[in-house]
């Protein structure tokens, strides 16, 4: 089952590497992988799109907890959190086809940020279902580039991950 | 005071109680030996191969219960401390590791003698510094030692780059520490323990399953007044040994690979299973599925990811184990009505004691390796140290020397290193130098760390060596035999080596033993001789380690011994 795991980090040399280490080491999945200061300049939070039954995502979130730069390993419930990536996509337009990369843009609230003669770039950000949904869409256009962030994730409500 | 990095990390080391490290110079250590040259309250030893340090200051750790502490240069220096490093972490050892490393201006270019040691140590170690600035470098090394020592135990590296070494800066020891992502739990949780007596209480075939964190840990004693309280029957694995004293009626012996037929059957036929600080290696459990297949299983462990990683686990508890152990003794001290009859099971295994005893055959004039164990044990000191090395003769050790006290076998259990008895067994003896230290090898593990008859010797390290030479690699050619058709691939040594010139050579005593009935008067001389001594004894080539779990079978179906 697909997981989101959130892992707050010491903001310091290597840690990045200790936490990618430990997946590939143990032979853990990473579909996809986020880094970037927090708020607390001290932090760094880290989310892992990672795969595994129930007992691997056990061992993923305790092995995380054990690395002594570890704060904290939040594995969230889908129905308790949000989940956000954005992609960057160019798309061929040309002729007939330009006039539908704009209304595929437009449904699903994506911005231009580019053009040429022959393309579109477009941006989008959504969940990793909408924006999937969107690419879908546009790849028998043509999709000539597509960079994503991976999606990051935050919980519902009104505490932070501290409380 | 003011003073540079190099001092700094001394005056460290004197704080944190180290009186003996184990290092080999360099160049960019040569700032940390000349403060050495004049700091007389540490001893340093000097192996002659960085990998033996590290081995000597585990050696070191296991005998004492302290942080082992090893110094090796950067580059080459560093990259041979891996072997010994890992060695430890897979056993949980604690201890510090310093290298030298190019000054921080030349990291990442490619400098002479530079080696990427933190990137290559991440995996394993427990955790690694790299000090840019003499100004941090006693908080990392007051976190060094704390992290080596508590919680699980494990090595770590502190790497210390040149110009570091020679910066100058106030010194100030911290008293204490906090490390915020670092919070080892050390109670256990009372509803759990409660919960866990009970199921022990109730269980009609109960058997206690002890690990090396008992010994880590130092509960052996509050074990074996549990198991004594409780009546409970107790197995160990290779690290447990001398957790509970085997020549107790409630010893079942090592379990496992090569355990007892009858600690093997009663793990396979309990129904409750308690499992101390142990953590489910293959070598243990054999086949998975069919694992200890009708118990309930009680785990308790200070290291939560060892919970539930290769076994199902009914009751976990986590916490530190000699901690745990003493709620479970106050929970237990009144005696429970309602407790299980436990007769029947101890008969059972009874039976099983009686039906396949621990045996082997010494008939002839050819020396079995089981009988010299043996003989080891009647001659040698009651609280002697023995450190092995990895293989046939280690399991021979392991299954017949009959171990009685915790920190008195030092062997490589998780990564099965072979060459380290021989540097373990120094750094016992550098610790323990009035207690006799052992070291029992192969012909093929004492050759790789055979240079260290030249440490012993300088430093007066009086270790006795006893190697079992079949002139094989043993183990591997035990392998071959059962599985591949006796092809015995690269495992024959050939060459025989004559190993009383070898240890006259470095000025230790050789003897040798080719018969039977000289083993004793070996071993005698052999113990009665000052001084370093090595004992060879020639023995069956082709006897095997018996009984054997084939890998991946279950632990029922174990080759006897006939």
């Amino acid at each position: 089952m697909r997981h989101t795991i959130a892992v707050l980090v010491e903001n310091e040399f290597g840690v990045l590497s200790r936490v990618v280490g430990l997946f590939s080491g143990r032979g853990f999945n990473i579909d996809s992988l986020t880094v970037a200061p927090t708020n607390d300049e001290s932090l760094s939070r880290i989310t892992v799109v990672t795969r595994g039954d129930e007992q691997i995502i056990e061992q993923i979130t305790k092995q995380l907890n054990k690395l002594i730069d570890v704060i904290k390993v939040i594995d969230f419930e889908p129905e308790n959190a949000i989940e956000r990536e954005m992609v960057l996509v160019k798309v061929s337009a040309e002729d007939e086809s330009r006039a539908e990369v704009l209304r595929i843009a437009d449904i699903f609230r994506a911005k231009v940020i580019d053009v040429t003669p022959k393309s579109y770039t477009l941006e989008a950000t959504g969940t990793p279902a909408k924006v999937s949904a969107m690419v879908e869409l546009l790849r028998p256009l043509g999709l000539k580039e597509l960079v994503s962030t991976g999606p990051v994730v935050i919980g519902r409500g009104a505490k932070g991950w501290k409380g | 005071m003011k003073m540079n990095g190099a001092r700094i990390l001394l005056e460290c080391l004197k704080r944190e109680g180290v009186d003996t490290i184990f290092g080999y110079p360099g160049g960019t250590v040569i700032n940390l030996y000349d403060e050495l040259f004049s700091f007389k309250e540490i001893r340093h030893i000097l192996p002659r191969h960085e990998q033996a340090g590290v081995h000597a200051a585990d050696g070191f750790a296991r005998a004492t219960g302290k942080v082992g502490v090893a110094i090796a240069t950067s580059g080459p220096g560093a990259t041979n401390t891996i072997t010994g490093i890992a060695t430890a972490y897979m056993d949980s050892i604690p201890m510090v590791i310093v290298t030298g490393q190019v000054p921080t201006a030349l990291i990442g270019n490619d400098a002479f003698q530079e080696a990427d040691i933190m990137g290559i140590t991440r995996p394993c170690t427990k955790h690694n510094f790299l000090v840019k600035d003499v100004k941090d470098l006693a908080l990392i090394m007051k976190k060094a030692f704390y992290i080596a020592r508590t919680g699980r135990p494990g090595p770590v590296l502190v790497d210390l780059p040149k110009d570091v070494q020679m910066a100058q800066t106030e010194f100030h020891y911290p008293e204490t520490v906090e490390i915020r992502g670092y919070k080892p739990t050390v109670e256990g949780h009372p509803k759990q323990v409660e919960k866990a007596v009970s199921m022990i209480l109730h269980a009609k075939k109960p058997v206690i399953y002890v690990g090396g964190g008992v010994i880590l840990g130092n509960a052996a004693g509050e074990l074996t007044e549990l198991a004594r309280r409780l009546g409970i029957p107790v197995t160990t694995t290779l690290m447990g040994l001398g957790s509970f004293p085997e020549d107790d009626s409630l010893s079942l012996g090592l379990l496992g690979m090569h355990g007892t037929y009858y600690a093997n059957m009663a793990v396979s036929h309990c129904d409750l299973l308690i499992a101390v600080a142990a953590r489910f290696d293959d070598r243990v459990t054999g086949k998975i599925a069919s694992f200890a297949p009708h118990a309930k299983i009680v785990h308790i462990d200070v290291d939560p990811t060892s919970i539930k990683k290769n076994v199902r686990v009914d009751l976990p508890i986590v916490g530190d184990v000699r901690e745990v152990l003493l709620q479970m003794l106050k929970v237990t001290e009144k005696p429970d009505e309602s407790r299980a009859d436990i007769a029947p099971w101890k008969a059972e295994i009874d039976g099983w004691k009686a039906k396949h005893p621990m045996t082997y055959q010494q008939t002839g004039t050819v020396i079995k390796p089981q009988y010299v164990i043996q003989r080891l044990r009647a001659l040698s000191d009651p609280d002697a140290i023995v450190a092995t090395d990895v293989g046939q003769h280690q399991m021979w050790t392991a299954q017949f020397f009959g171990f009685t006290t915790p920190r008195t076998l030092l062997s490589s259990g998780g990564l099965g290193t072979m060459g380290y008895g021989l540097p373990a067994a120094m750094g016992a003896q550098a610790a323990f130098p009035d207690r006799q230290v052992i070291t029992i090898c192969g012909d093929g593990g004492f050759q790789m760390n055979l240079q260290e008859l030249a440490t012993i010797v300088q430093n007066r390290l009086n270790v006795k060596i006893c190697i079992l030479n079949n002139n094989f690699l043993g183990m591997v050619r035990q392998w071959q035999e059962l599985f591949f058709d006796k092809r015995y691939s690269s495992t024959c040594m050939e060459l025989p080596i004559d190993f009383i010139k070898l240890a006259e050579a470095f000025g230790a005593t050789g003897l040798q033993a080719t018969k039977v009935d000289e083993v004793d008067e070996v071993i005698k001389k052999g113990f009665a001789t000052p001084g370093p001594v090595l004992m060879e004894f020639k023995i069956a080539r082709e006897e095997k380690v018996l009984p054997m779990v084939p890998a991946g079978a279950s632990l029922t179906e174990m080759v006897l011994a006939s």
